[in-house]
């Protein structure tokens, strides 16, 4: 039951991840993109990490994909900017990167494949258990994503701020230079 | 209920990365390059929980947490740069930002 | 005794070094008292010598400084040996050069650079008389480079004519190839010798290398190319119608009388060596025979008095290279001291014209200065007869006759080149009286500015003298036989056999009609200007021109040396080592250009190359 609920997941997980990377309206790449990321959550879900799959749907679906959405919508993009999409994605664009990508792809499953086969059983890894090895064996990875993340607030008010202008005092005066 | 071999996980794992790198290389719009970023960033964090569910582990889900951490940083500022970038230039287009050529 | 050889070789060196530091302090008369006062005395103690062998003629004076240097058991000396050969020349250097200084103290007297001419002449002087003197032949080799040198300086005196300096560069070059060339001659002695030094190495050379040893003859005929680049013969005479840019005295003292004798001097020297090697002797006779042919035509077409001079120049030192080949060693040197004295006569003469005439150098521009210049023209008539050699009052017949008969009656003489000589003396009495007819003869075409002084007419007068009785020293055989001064220098000089004395009688007399038919033919053109002159002359424009140019010397020699080095100049002005050095360049500039294009500050770009970057690194990580 899991297993079949494991391979269907991830089929729409694939899919919707390649709809997103073809669309010209970007809003309905980004729903696209929500999709594929509540089907990963399904996967985190079937092979034991339900913490993780909570995880995934509330802050990455639902916070950075929530702040995605509202940046587009702040642009306004209208349909000259669909139709520049359709200018730019023609066949010439992608043939030559999927190539390459298919070939990356293509290696990395031989390597994959390479070694021994071993099937094994997924036990459900309890919260508590990713709390205490977070917060004992990781707990200097958890104070430096706090400053990261303190980085992060500070750098994104400082670029979101209203800025005046600020001329040099020189040119506001007005004279001459020299 | 069956057990998904270690492979599985990988393989899926690595068709979404390269589905992200494909979208980084094709698209010309920032908001797209960005949201391939994250396609990249999320199948990198597939692929460690996948591995430590492997090895019965809670250490997979927590370099899982951190790369969330990360992406949600780098998505705020990266964002507030691509907003300050169209007041400037007026345009999303990746490679008119190009002023570091030669 | 020695104390009087050293002074003579120090004093013009010592006037040098005063004039050198000191010139600038001094005024005009100190400077000249000087340098006059210098040779003048070196001339007085070489009075005291010349009497000293006069008595005892087979001896010699020796005088040492020091030991130049000792390495390998090949040491020369600083010594100065004076013979009755040596004494011959010191004797002509001194006098004629006090003389000669004498004249300058006036002629230059305008001249900014008066200090400086003099120092000059006085380190010629010095020089001459080093290389005269030397007992070995590398001190000779320094007096020879110290006269090159002093010509080199003196030719360019007015150095901010770029022509003067061309011309002395000229010389140094030219004479240059010659002394390349007998400074190879040089080692060669030393290597088989192992000693420079001249009187054991003529003891030495006829036992160790027998008559026609090739090595013999190579190092006569390397000897000899750097006496024909002295002494002005073919094919090296390019330097000296040219050297005439500078100052009349430079041009009677070095271009006349001494340097361009010292290519005689070093083969009367070396005459052992020349003696053993036939083929020489031959090649000098040769030399001699055509130079005074090729001079002597190119004479004949010359405007510049000066030129006509110097051409005159290399034709006489013709007649002595001629000598000297065919065996005639006395007669050479004869020759020499009485040329020295008309030649330069001849050249402070025409040195008065040109200052008279306000710097006209054209002999067609002058004329009517019998009666404007009358001691010049006496004593320049004087000096021209006796190069002419007009018969029995000049001292010029008597050493020209003993050449002319010791190349037909010698043991190694011909009737070529006796022909050859006459028909040079032929051409010698027509273009001398020329030069005489055009000048002072006809209508005055420039004004005489001022006339000469004294310090100009007493030189000119006791050359004079001397061109008219120097000849008497050494009277031919059926005049007399008064030989004083071949007695005098063959205790130092090999004598000639002579085969046939009956014919002299004959052979004077047809010298003697050749000169005066000479000046005869020079009377009809030029004086009396027969309109068969105009018909040659006017049909003959490219003759005229070749002879003008000294049969074109200096165009073969461009042809041959300059334009091709030019042209490889030219072909390899990119220089192609300079390409390795620039190729490497070029090449990290072209991987530059190749690489920045891969810069394109697109993003999409810099991705698809990290992708081939993952791809090939994991091709190469798990295939090896």
């Amino acid at each position: 039951m899991l297993t079949i609920l494991f391979y269907l997941s991830a089929t729409v997980a694939i899919i919707a991840t390649f709809m997103v990377i073809t669309r010209y309206h970007a809003v309905h790449a980004l729903l696209y993109l929500v999709v594929s990321f509540l089907a990963i959550a399904m996967i985190f879900f079937t092979i034991g990490a339900p913490f993780i799959a909570a995880l995934e749907v509330i802050i990455y679906a639902g916070a950075i994909m929530t702040l995605f959405i509202f940046v587009i919508m702040m642009f306004s993009l209208g349909t000259s900017t669909i139709n520049q999409e359709k200018i730019w994605l023609t066949p010439k664009t992608w043939l030559g990167p999927s190539i390459l990508t298919f070939i990356l792809l293509v290696q990395f499953i031989l390597i994959i494949i390479e070694d021994g086969n071993q099937a094994s059983t997924f036990e459900v890894i309890e919260p508590k258990d990713v709390g205490l090895s977070l917060f004992t064996k990781y707990l200097l990875g958890v104070e430096l994503s706090g400053m990261l993340l303190l980085a992060g607030i500070v750098g994104a008010y400082h670029l979101g701020k209203r800025k005046k202008n600020v001329l040099h005092r020189y040119l506001k005066m007005g004279k001459n230079n020299g | 209920m069956d057990s998904i071999s270690m492979e599985t996980g990988f393989i899926i794992a690595g068709i979404l990365f390269t589905l992200g790198l494909t979208g980084v290389m094709i698209r010309r719009n920032l908001i797209f390059v960005l949201m391939s970023i994250e396609i990249m960033l999320n199948a990198a964090g597939l692929a460690f929980v996948f591995a430590g569910s492997f090895w019965n582990q809670a250490d997979g889900q927590v370099m899982f947490i951190f790369i969330l951490a990360v992406a949600a940083a780098e998505v705020s500022v990266g964002l507030a740069l691509i907003i300050l970038i169209f007041q400037k230039f007026k345009t999303l287009d990746i490679d008119q930002l190009s002023k570091m050529k030669g | 005794m020695q104390i009087f050889i050293e002074l003579i070789v120090l004093l013009p060196f010592l006037g040098f070094l005063i004039l050198s530091f000191f010139g600038k302090y001094l005024g005009k008369k100190a400077i000249s008292a000087t340098a006059v006062g210098s040779v003048g005395l070196s001339a007085l103690f070489t009075i005291i010598l010349g009497v000293k062998l006069l008595n005892e003629p087979d001896t010699a004076l020796f005088a040492s400084l020091w030991t130049w240097f000792d390495i390998a058991g090949f040491n020369p000396q600083i010594a100065f040996y004076v013979d009755s050969l040596s004494v011959v020349f010191v004797f002509v250097i001194t006098f004629v050069g006090f003389l000669i200084h004498l004249y300058s103290a006036e002629f230059m007297v305008d001249d900014d650079g008066y200090a400086r001419f003099f120092a000059y002449m006085n380190l010629f002087v010095g020089s001459m008389l080093i290389l005269v003197l030397a007992d070995n032949l590398l001190l000779l080799y320094l007096g020879w480079e110290g006269v090159g040198l002093s010509s080199f300086l003196l030719i360019g005196f007015w150095y901010k004519e770029p022509e003067n300096a061309a011309a002395a560069r000229k010389a140094f070059i030219v004479t240059r190839v010659g002394d390349t060339a007998m400074a190879i001659g040089l080692f060669m002695l030393v290597y088989h010798f192992n000693t420079l030094d001249i009187q054991v190495l003529l003891n030495n050379i006829p036992g160790q290398w027998e008559v026609d040893n090739p090595l013999a003859t190579a190092t006569a005929l390397l000897l000899l190319g750097g006496a024909v680049g002295k002494s002005a013969q073919l094919p090296l005479q390019t330097w000296l119608p040219d050297a005439m840019a500078g100052p009349s005295p430079v041009s009677a003292l070095i271009h006349a009388a001494t340097m361009v004798t010292a290519g005689v001097y070093l083969i009367a020297r070396m005459n052992v060596l020349f003696i053993q090697s036939p083929v020489t002797m031959t090649v000098i006779s040769i030399i001699g025979a055509t130079t005074l042919l090729v001079a002597g035509l190119s004479a004949l077409a010359q405007y510049d008095i000066k030129k006509v001079l110097a051409y005159s120049t290399i034709s006489q030192i013709g007649y002595m290279f001629l000598a000297l080949g065919v065996g005639a060693w006395s007669a050479a040197i004869f020759h020499f001291m009485i040329h020295a004295f008309f030649k330069a006569l001849l050249f402070l003469g025409a040195g008065a014209i040109i200052m008279a005439l306000h710097h006209e150098h054209n002999m067609f521009k002058m004329g009517g200065l019998r009666k404007k210049l009358p001691l010049t023209f006496w004593t320049f008539l004087i000096g021209s007869a006796s190069l002419a050699a007009l018969p029995l009052i000049t001292a010029g017949f008597y050493s020209k006759d003993q050449i002319l008969w010791y190349v037909w009656a010698g043991e190694h003489g011909s009737t070529w080149l006796w022909l050859a000589a006459l028909t040079g003396a032929l051409i010698t009495a027509i273009y001398t009286f020329r030069m005489i007819f055009i000048t002072f003869y006809g209508e005055q075409k420039t004004v005489v500015h001022q006339k000469p002084g004294a310090l100009i007419k007493i030189p000119l007068i006791v050359l004079a003298v001397l061109s008219l009785l120097g000849g008497f020293i050494d009277l031919p055989h059926n005049f007399g036989n008064f030989d004083l001064f071949s007695r005098f220098v063959t205790y130092t000089l090999p004598g000639i056999e002579i085969e046939g004395e009956n014919l002299e009688w004959i052979l004077q007399t047809i010298s003697a009609g050749v000169a005066l038919f000479g000046v005869y033919l020079a009377y009809l053109f030029y004086l009396k200007k027969i309109p068969m002159y105009n018909n040659i002359s006017a049909k003959l424009p490219g003759l005229k021109k070749f002879l003008l140019l000294g049969w074109n010397f200096d165009g073969l020699y461009n042809r041959i040396f300059v334009v091709p080095i030019f042209t490889m100049a030219r072909i390899n002005k990119r220089d192609f080592i300079d390409y390795i050095y620039t190729g490497i360049a070029n090449l990290g500039l072209f991987f530059n250009s190749v690489l920045s294009k891969t810069q394109t500050g697109n993003v999409r770009w810099y991705i698809m190359g990290i992708t081939f970057g993952a791809i090939a690194l994991i091709t190469i990580m798990f295939t090896l």
